[in-house]
């Protein structure tokens, strides 16, 4: 079975949010970039499946720039046995889901894993979108997955609870915890992606109606105001009357 | 324009972030078609939209799109907007939409825009706010095509509330099948699911141990607010993984937000950032998060939260 994990290479979780150029760019001074969170997941799985014997090759795709070729290192340190990187910066959800299905469609994959969002843009759909593109299911966001022979037993997130499911493959799972335990790779892992392969493809063309104007930070909060402990009666009168909210 | 706006229901009964969602396309255009699908509604609550600004409301009531088969309710979806002529199809922010509306502007042709979190600039061509970076940002941008599918934050939009009954038409949809077995479900037990709660008292490490929730649950039953909890908390088991709020859990956008003892790490922050209001209930001073706070008190919450609840029973 061959396993495709998409990754994105996004401002780790702890970094500043700013912007430049007049508020069109995103500022990347000082920010470290990983893996998705949700990503790291999907990777997990997907090296958990291999070292099971489920999956005999696990590629990883990312969708980006040269810039991003460190994230994709750090895979294969983690395990991936080779790597794609589609040449471009992706633009919307819709783009980039064009790309990886694209590539995927030519590649006959089982089984397609990715985070269930990317923590920049949060839209959560570009499995969605690879899945329409590629008239295959895909599902989000997955808790736990299991594979036997041409078929997998997944368990997703619903409102108010979770619920088990059993398809056929190929499909896309959008992962999240606690499908998997993150990975550090460890120090033979960083040796061996130096020398694994790394293949570069220029990205198709994909109109999508869409355009950046202007980036913006929300405005800050006006300053907290204090109420003793002693007192919580009048955190209740301000909620009552100041706020409204109860 | 012709809008259409899927409308979902909760053991039935319409969602809030459908009915804005609903409002939402009042505020575009005057003709605003709703739909519903699957068996999960209550049919005589659906006219209700009207006051929320639908003129019409469709129902297909097939059993089978209750299986949360986003090709098969993206399809059904895509035939109504033929059917109607509609070319922006407006879901409000939920678990199941966005698969569905990702699938539905596949079919479409339409550029996709969610996360969106206030009404188009129409000043200039059609320019829509969303939120990137989970809530630490917005992206203004511009939508050049004439079909757009459009996912909605909840708040985004005030609810409209005044409109008449709209008439409710039974329609049949649906084809093809499901892709997938159920083999079963765990819902939880609890009536105000966190998403949708307009309260969430939520609470961290600093209560030490699970036995010690029972305080927290009080004051949200008190409140009628829904419980929720720090990744720390769902990562050693002391509440379950649905109730983590957070950068990796779940987002949350109530009008009130309490949270006790938690310190206020940026990736907590993320998950809460777009609640109206936030009170901060801790010990230490200078825990971070009394900066992102609108109330705070600086306590002991073995102390406070019953003190607090004491004061909200006494208040009424």
């Amino acid at each position: 079975m061959k396993i495709l994990v998409c990754i994105t290479h996004v401002p780790d979780t702890t970094s500043r949010i700013a912007f430049t150029d007049n508020n069109t760019a995103f500022d990347k001074t000082g920010v470290q970039y990983i893996i998705g969170p949700y990503d790291d997941y999907a990777l997990a799985r997907a090296m958990e499946l291999k070292e099971a014997g489920t999956a005999n090759e696990v590629v990883v795709l990312n969708v980006g720039t040269a810039e991003t070729e460190p994230t994709i290192r750090k895979a294969l340190a983690i395990g991936a046995d080779r790597a794609v990187r589609i040449d471009s910066d992706p633009g919307s959800s819709l783009f980039t889901a064009n790309q990886i299905a694209s590539y995927a469609k030519d590649n006959s994959f089982d089984l397609i894993l990715m985070g269930r969002e990317s923590i920049d843009y949060n839209g959560g759909v570009v499995h969605s979108l690879v899945g329409e593109l590629m008239g295959i299911p895909a599902i989000s966001p997955v808790m736990l997955l299991d594979v036997t022979g041409t078929e997998a037993e997944i368990t997703r997130e619903i409102e108010g609870g979770k619920e088990r499911l059993k398809l056929a493959l190929p499909f896309i799972a959008g992962c999240q915890e606690p499908i998997a335990e993150w990975r550090i790779p460890n120090m033979r892992g960083i040796m061996t992606a130096k020398s694994k392969p790394l293949e570069v493809i220029p990205a198709t063309d994909v109109s999508d109606g869409l355009s950046t104007r202007e980036y913006s930070l929300p405005a800050p909060k006006t300053g907290v105001k204090m109420v003793d402990a002693e007192n919580v009666d009048q955190l209740v009168q301000l909620l009552k009357n100041e706020a409204k909210v109860i | 324009m012709g809008i259409l706006v899927y409308v979902e229901s909760t053991k039935g009964s319409l969602k809030k972030a459908s009915r804005e969602a609903v409002s939402y396309g009042a505020a575009l255009d005057s003709e605003v078609t709703a739909i519903a699908l699957g068996s999960g509604h209550n049919q005589d609550e659906l006219g209700s939209l009207g006051a929320n600004g639908a003129t019409k409301v469709l129902i297909d009531n097939d059993a089978t799109y209750d299986n949360g088969d986003s090709n098969q309710l993206a399809s059904s979806l895509n035939k109504a907007a033929e059917q109607l002529g509609a070319n922006t199809i407006i879901f409000g922010t939920s678990p199941a939409t966005s698969a569905v509306a990702a699938r539905l502007s596949v079919k479409m042709g339409s550029t996709l825009v969610t996360n969106i979190s206030d009404l188009p600039d129409t000043s200039s061509g059609f320019a829509l706010k969303r939120g990137i970076f989970t809530g630490k940002a917005f992206e203004t941008v511009e939508v050049s095509s004439e079909k757009k599918v459009l996912v909605v934050k909840k708040n985004a939009v005030d609810l409209k509330e005044d409109g008449s009954e709209a008439s409710v038409e039974n329609v049949s949809l649906v084809e093809g099948g499901v892709s997938f077995e159920h083999l079963g479900q765990e819902l939880t037990a609890g009536d105000i699911l966190l998403p949708e709660a307009e309260i969430v008292v939520s609470a961290g490490r600093g209560l030490k141990g699970p036995e010690n929730w029972g305080m927290v649950e009080e004051l949200a039953q008190v409140l009628g607010a829904a419980t929720a909890c720090s990744k720390p908390v769902s990562d050693m088991d002391w509440r379950p993984h649905h109730e983590h709020v957070g950068q990796t859990g779940i987002k949350v956008s109530p009008q009130l937000y309490i949270a006790i003892g938690i310190s206020g790490a940026i990736q907590h922050l993320a998950g809460v950032n777009s609640s109206k209001y936030i009170v901060v209930i801790n010990k230490d001073p200078e825990a971070p998060f009394f900066k992102e706070a609108d109330y705070g008190i600086v306590g002991d919450a073995f102390e406070v939260v019953p003190q607090l609840i004491n004061a909200l029973k006494a208040a009424g």
